[in-house]
């Protein structure tokens, strides 16, 4: 399962998805949204995706991490649109046989959601709002 | 021939458009796209910006060559996760 959504994330359900009986562990990752930035106290985020590329970007990241380690299921989840402080922005959840290939496929997933999902957050602060860009690290004001 | 172009984050709002048709000449290429967006839209000229470039939803390099209804998306920054 790899996609989008507007509504907070049930982890339990991921969780539920990649259960596999012949799986001996689970790991989670979950991205949550944080009130501070860069000494701003950051008051609400926006994500805004480009939505068919982000979704096939996700499934795309899965294949990879399936050519890498031996995976049972793996699941990615990120939200659009308005998310609350401190709630989850992406939940990656990973089953496999063995306890190293779902740690390492999290990690995997998350770093290459960093550099390569088409996907983008504007936080919004008391008195202005900044679009976030991690590829360069430089943040730009909207006009 | 034409293409449709998507803006996204800041350069939807600097462009005050999420999509716009543009006619461009046969053998464009993205970055001769961009070149042309930026004189219809100056303000998407943003100084020190690094895009990434997707045609029909997978990543490019800038000198790949455009077809017919392609769907182009100058990607600014990603801040996923």
């Amino acid at each position: 399962m790899f996609r989008l959504t507007n509504q907070p994330i049930n982890l339990d359900d991921l969780v539920g998805y990649v259960t596999d009986p012949e799986a001996g562990a689970i790991a989670t990752f979950i991205g949550t949204t944080r009130n501070n930035n860069e000494g701003r106290k950051v008051i609400a985020l926006d994500y805004e995706a480009y939505p068919e590329m982000a979704e096939k970007e996700l499934a795309r990241i899965g294949d990879d991490a399936k050519q890498k380690w031996q995976i049972c299921r793996m699941a990615i989840v990120h939200r659009l649109g308005p998310v609350q402080i401190g709630e989850a922005s992406v939940i990656i959840v990973v089953s496999s046989a063995h306890r190293d290939a779902a740690f390492a496929a999290c990690r995997f997933a998350i770093e290459e959601i960093k550099k390569t999902m088409p996907i983008w957050k504007k936080e919004v602060y008391e008195g202005g709002e900044v679009w976030i860009g991690t590829q360069t690290g430089q943040r730009l004001n909207p006009s | 021939m034409k293409v449709r172009v998507k803006f996204f984050a800041i350069l939807r709002e600097r462009a005050g458009a999420s999509e716009v048709e543009k006619e461009i000449a046969v053998g464009s290429t993205v970055a001769d796209l961009w070149r042309q967006l930026q004189k219809d839209y100056p303000k998407l000229d943003v100084p020190g910006i690094r895009l990434l470039y997707a045609v029909n939803r997978d990543y490019v390099n800038m000198d790949q060559k455009l077809n017919d209804h392609d769907e182009v998306v100058f990607i600014p920054p990603v801040s996923g996760g």
